[in-house]
């Protein structure tokens, strides 16, 4: 049986066995695809304003009410969606890439290199991570862009640290020798050999990361500094809705609020599944 | 400690806290509750002085409620109950009478005012104080040269309980002007005793400290939570306040202010969105006073030197492209008086505000948008307040919608408030969405630091029109010389002109809105927007 | 090992500050300010002078212990922190007491039966915490038990307006108020803190449960617990008093992660429930482009974060003589 038939059986078997990972694993599928038809299953315009509507609970024509511009709630989530993903994916991808390749140079080459890294790592550990995030965004402006880069910046030295411990493990292992007698350079050896192996390690972090990506665009945005309007996304959904709980108009917070939270929730979750398939020994 | 015996004294602990205390539990709490006003705000003062550097706005409640000023306004009371100030009658406060001359007024002071440390209150003082406000630069001097209040020269101690301000020119803002906030009377001797070579105004001690004669005086502060003012019992400028002490807590949350004001444990809010206001209306829980904030307009402004909006055609497209009564409903909820649609474009009296000829007619702004030669549209940035983004928000986006159908993209722009007064100074932006208001309560003071040349700060719009500055200085000489048909002719002119030109679109005059517990009574609509404690009563 | 990354710190935070796009100078300068009226404020803050040369006065300042004033609040920073800091850390460290009431035994209820409804459950539960915003379960929260319910006093702060604070020893108004033998005031802030640290709690529920149930599940499956069992003790006593003890470490650990975590997360507590903190401090200042509470705070929390870890360390030498002797 081939590896990756192998796998895929002890994914299902993984899936099966435990009922809360497979429902993380559903949901995940349900957001993938949400996210990836987006506008098509929005009935209305996200971003169509109509005052004469405004502020209705959800009736049979916009299901989950409208906001204080009179926009379809229900259109508006599943569009943030995509969006909301898209953050989390950004952010993830974009640590994994700085602080993985930054902690396994460090681990590897050790050093100036390590030095370096590990000063980095700490003077991010020092600050305190939500104002890091919220000056980084003020100080580079508030828009997606800087939204992934301050998560990203936040969560490096975990990554960091993670991928600097697995590569001092494996600077002298077998198959790096062999790359190595083959002619690769270092360069070729880390991105290639090392740094993938580090995947399964950083993958539970990842999905963890994901989640987190989404809460920070969110907090963000309840100060004034996250994405701009008249943009979709749940985090600033929730924070100008929430506004309106007092008043009695539930349905503008708590529609996106819930979004998030399966989001969020979800995320957290299908790291341990991920980690069970990926990596059976480290099973908890 | 046994783990069991910690959990079951945990729960008593728990259940006994949760309760809330009936007030019979403690009659002396419920007492002081009765002769305490409680407000709640979003901020609070950062400085207790208004002459300090960089007071924010409620540090000018406090400075209105612990200091005295020469004269005051006496109260008029609108069709619907509300007590306003009025405008044109002046009544005494330290000064018991006053003399109107062709070169100078003379103001007689009470003998009897005091200080708060005990001290009498003399014409030295009163010069002190004035010398102090025209010099330390910033906001007060600016507000005082507004009614021609230059130099220190022009305050004069006649004796210890006479005064005279000298003219440097006939202005008919002068007299308003020593009513408003900024000519306050300190107590010289005791703040002159604090300065320093580096601080010769002591503009440190009055940071923290108020040293006046008015009717409270700040017991305690702690910046950016709370302030708590007790009242001064030898208040002589008018009848003692019913209210003894007055506690001002910050809550950021406008949820959670709601929230306190409609379960009673709050008195006194207005800091809330106007979609608030308007169902709290609806609610009648709560009292709601509303009141048009005077001389004051929300705008969209038009940068004349920056293309397109040079031309007077892109200027008028723009202003029938606005969505005014979308924005009247959805924004502001009702709680505004509109500033469009009247009948014709032209001024039908001398009061300001009030409405332009402009509605929203999607089909003539296209027109219009052609025939100056654009009939794509075009591109720009539309910048607003951050500091005000529960209007600016929603309004910039109704409007970003409707400019869109006519053909002119724009990209939103939020400026953070603590940057948005550099931004205006740059005069970069194209097109804004701001308010205006004036403490003077006429046209030509709100036109002269808007649509003149002399391109004050708040001429957002780089506007120079020769023409506009003739009728503005016209109409300020005549108002001076009491020529009331000049003062018409000019007043109607720059008005008709403002409207033709259009440089910047009025909206909506807004409404202050304050709410308060039933029982709270003796609210009066000052030109400051700020709550006056001495009159209040709880029932 | 400490001292480069303060001074990491410290640079980082200059430049960020920096590069806000707020102004200073025309904040002080007023609201009619002409250009010119500004551009004199600024030479007076000395903020046209290069960017080394303003980093070196700030060194210097730093040196004898100014960290500058606020434009916000208009007092010095040193100050604002002194009486703000204690509000934040009594807010959070009875966050943490919750969470940990809630959290451990979670955990170990998790850990005792691995792979069951009840340890699904427990997962659910956690996890559900921390899904949420921290501002919005905070928000929920007060409406629920508030607005509605009337269980909760007024979100107005550490203290009703009727209570003054008790005579200040640590800053924190739980042990001022019982030292001062005030219980009416114990009782009145622990009143005031009872939600925000629930909010704090529910949020940090997750990071604890879950490692003690990792935690007690790799030390009930080892030797000595076998024979615990095998001895025939009863199972509550080789849980709490053997197993438990042993796996306190790396929930330690965590719980030291979590409560840096936790004073950064603050701000956006505070700023629903109108807490005098640190954090509510640091974000109107952020927002207001006002740099010296930033670079105060950031600081502190810098220099709060190295003494924490230091204590860690020593905590963790205290309960594991191996590390002690080791070391």
């Amino acid at each position: 049986m081939s590896a990756l038939a192998g796998t895929m059986r002890h994914a299902r078997y993984v899936i099966g066995e435990n009922p809360v990972t497979g429902l993380a694993f559903a949901l995940f599928v349900i957001i993938v695809f949400v996210a990836l038809l987006g506008q098509h299953v929005a009935p209305i315009d996200p971003l169509a304003s109509d005052t004469a509507v405004a502020l209705q609970p959800p009736s049979p024509h916009h299901w989950f009410g409208t906001d204080q511009l009179g926009r379809d709630i229900f259109s508006r989530v599943v569009v943030a969606t995509r969006l909301d993903f898209g953050i989390a994916v950004a952010s993830v991808a974009l640590v994994f890439v700085m602080g993985g390749l930054a902690g396994v140079a460090a681990g590897f080459f050790g050093g100036w290199t390590d030095r370096v890294v590990s000063r980095i790592a700490d003077t991010i550990m020092a600050f305190p991570l939500f104002v890091l995030a919220m000056g980084i965004v003020a100080a580079l402006g508030n828009n997606v862009v800087n939204i992934v880069i301050a998560t990203a910046v936040v969560n490096f030295p975990l990554y960091a640290r993670v991928a600097r411990a697995e590569a001092n493990v494996r600077r002298e292992t077998g198959f790096v020798e062999a790359a190595r007698l083959s002619g690769n350079s270092e360069a070729q050896i880390l991105v290639l050999q090392v740094l993938p192996n580090v995947l399964p390690i950083l993958v539970v972090q990842m999905s963890l990361t994901m989640g987190y990506a989404i809460l920070n665009a969110a907090g963000l945005s309840f100060i004034g500094l996250g994405v701009r309007p008249p943009t979709a996304e749940w985090g600033i959904m929730v924070a100008e809705g929430a506004g309106f709980m007092v008043s009695g108009e539930w349905w503008i917070a708590f529609f996106p609020g819930a979004a998030l939270m399966i989001a969020v929730f979800c995320f957290n979750l299908l790291g341990d599944g991920l980690r069970d398939i990926v990596d059976p020994r480290r099973r908890t | 400690m046994k783990r069991r015996e910690f959990l079951k004294s945990m729960t008593a602990l728990a259940a006994g806290i949760a309760v809330p205390a009936p007030a019979v539990f403690s009659p002396a709490r419920a007492q002081s509750r009765q002769e305490t006003l409680l407000i709640i705000s979003e901020s609070g003062p950062n400085n207790l002085d208004i002459h300090g550097v960089g007071t924010i706005v409620p540090g000018y409640e406090t400075s209105w409620n612990c200091y005295d000023r020469l004269i005051s306004h006496d109260k008029k009371t609108l069709a619907d109950g509300t007590e306003y100030y009025d405008r044109d009658k002046f009544v005494p406060e330290l000064a018991e009478d006053w003399n109107v001359g062709d070169v100078s007024i003379t103001f007689k002071l009470r003998k009897d005012a005091i200080f708060q440390d005990g001290t009498p209150v003399t014409a030295s003082d009163v010069k002190w104080s004035f010398d102090r406000a025209v010099t330390v630069g910033g906001f007060p001097t600016f507000q005082m040269k507004a009614g021609s209040l230059e130099k220190a020269e022009q305050f004069v101690v006649v004796d210890d309980h006479t005064f005279r301000v000298d003219f440097i020119r006939k202005d008919r803002l002068t007299l308003p002007d020593l009513a408003v906030i900024v000519p306050c009377v300190m107590n010289s001797g005791l703040v002159k005793s604090k300065a320093t070579a580096s601080d010769p105004w002591a503009l440190e001690y009055t940071k923290t400290t108020t040293a006046g004669s008015g009717a409270y005086r700040v017991a305690s502060w702690q910046p950016g939570t709370e302030l708590i003012y007790e009242r001064f019992e030898g208040w002589k400028s008018g009848p003692l306040p019913k209210i003894r002490r007055v506690v001002w807590r910050m809550v950021p949350s406008a949820g959670n202010r709601r929230a306190l004001l409609e379960r009673g444990d709050a008195d006194i809010s207005f800091d809330l969105p106007p979609r608030d206001f308007a169902e709290m209306k609806q609610e009648a829980k709560l009292k709601i006073v509303s009141t048009p904030i005077s001389n004051g307009i929300q705008y969209i402004g038009m940068n004349v030197k920056k293309p397109p909006f040079d031309d007077v055609k892109v200027r008028q497209a723009v202003a029938y492209a606005i969505p005014y009564q979308k924005i009247m409903d959805a924004v502001m909820f009702g709680q505004a008086k509109p500033m469009f649609g009247a009948e014709a474009n032209a001024a039908a009296s001398t009061l300001w505000p009030q409405p332009h000829g402009y509605h929203t007619d999607l089909a003539k702004a296209k027109a219009l948008l052609t025939e100056a030669g654009y009939p794509d549209g075009f591109e720009t940035t539309l910048s607003f307040d951050l500091g005000f983004a529960v209007v600016n928000e929603p309004l910039c986006v109704l409007l970003q919608e409707s400019l869109a159908q006519i053909g002119i993209k724009t990209s939103i722009n939020k400026i953070p408030g603590a940057n948005w007064r550099t931004e205006l100074l740059k005069k970069e932006m194209p097109l804004i969405a701001n308010i205006f208001s004036g403490w003077l309560d006429y046209p030509e003071y709100f036109f002269f630091w808007c649509y003149h040349g002399q391109n004050a700060v708040f001429n957002t719009m780089s506007y120079q029109n020769p023409e506009m500055d003739a009728l503005i200085d016209g109409a300020r000489v005549a108002a001076s010389n009491g020529d009331q048909t000049r003062y018409e002719a000019d007043v109607k002119g720059f008005i008709d002109k403002a409207f033709a030109e259009v440089p910047r679109v009025p909206l909506y005059q807004p409404y202050l809105n304050v709410a308060m517990q039933k029982n709270i009574s003796g609210y009066r609509y000052w030109f400051h927007r700020r709550l006056d404690y001495r009159w209040l009563a709880k029932a | 090992m400490a001292i480069p990354s303060l001074i990491g710190v410290v640079i980082v935070t200059f430049l960020l500050t920096r590069a806000l796009p707020g102004d200073p100078a025309a904040y002080f300068a007023g609201p009619a300010a002409t250009r010119e009226a500004i551009e004199q404020v600024r030479a007076n803050l000395g903020l046209d002078r290069p960017l080394p040369e303003q980093f070196l006065r700030y060194v210097r300042d730093l040196a004898r212990g100014d960290l500058g004033r606020s434009l916000t609040t208009g007092q010095p920073v040193v100050s604002e922190i002194r009486t703000r800091l204690p509000a934040s850390a009594e807010l959070t460290l009875l966050g943490l007491a919750v969470a940990m009431l809630i959290a451990v035994p979670l955990g170990i209820l998790a850990a005792t039966r691995p792979g069951s409804l009840v340890d699904h459950a427990c997962r659910v539960v956690a996890t559900a915490g921390v899904s949420l915003p921290v501002f919005f379960t905070g928000l929920i929260l007060v409406y629920v038990f508030y607005y509605r319910l009337g269980w909760a006093p007024p979100p107005l702060g550490r203290l009703d307006i009727f209570y003054s604070p008790p005579p200040a020893v640590t800053g924190f108004y739980l042990i001022d108020s019982l030292l001062a033998g005030q219980p009416e005031t114990f009782i009145a802030s622990l009143r005031q803190l009872l939600l925000p640290a629930l909010t704090l709690a529910i949020f940090s529920l997750a990071p604890i449960a879950r490692m003690t149930r990792a935690s007690m599940l790799a030390v009930l499956s080892s030797d000595f617990v076998r024979t615990a069992r095998a001895s025939g003790l009863a199972s509550s006593t080789v849980v709490v008093t053997y197993a438990f003890r042993n796996a306190l470490l790396p929930v330690i650990t965590t719980l030291g992660m979590v409560f840096s975590f936790l004073l950064g997360a603050n701000v956006l507590v505070e700023k629903v429930f109108a807490w005098p903190g640190i954090g509510s401090f640091a974000v109107e200042a952020l927002i207001a482009a006002d740099f010296a509470p930033v670079q105060g705070f950031v600081l502190t929390m810098a220099v709060l974060y190295v003494l924490l870890n230091l204590l860690i360390d020593v905590l963790y030498g205290w309960i594991d003589p191996r590390v002690r002797i080791e070391a």
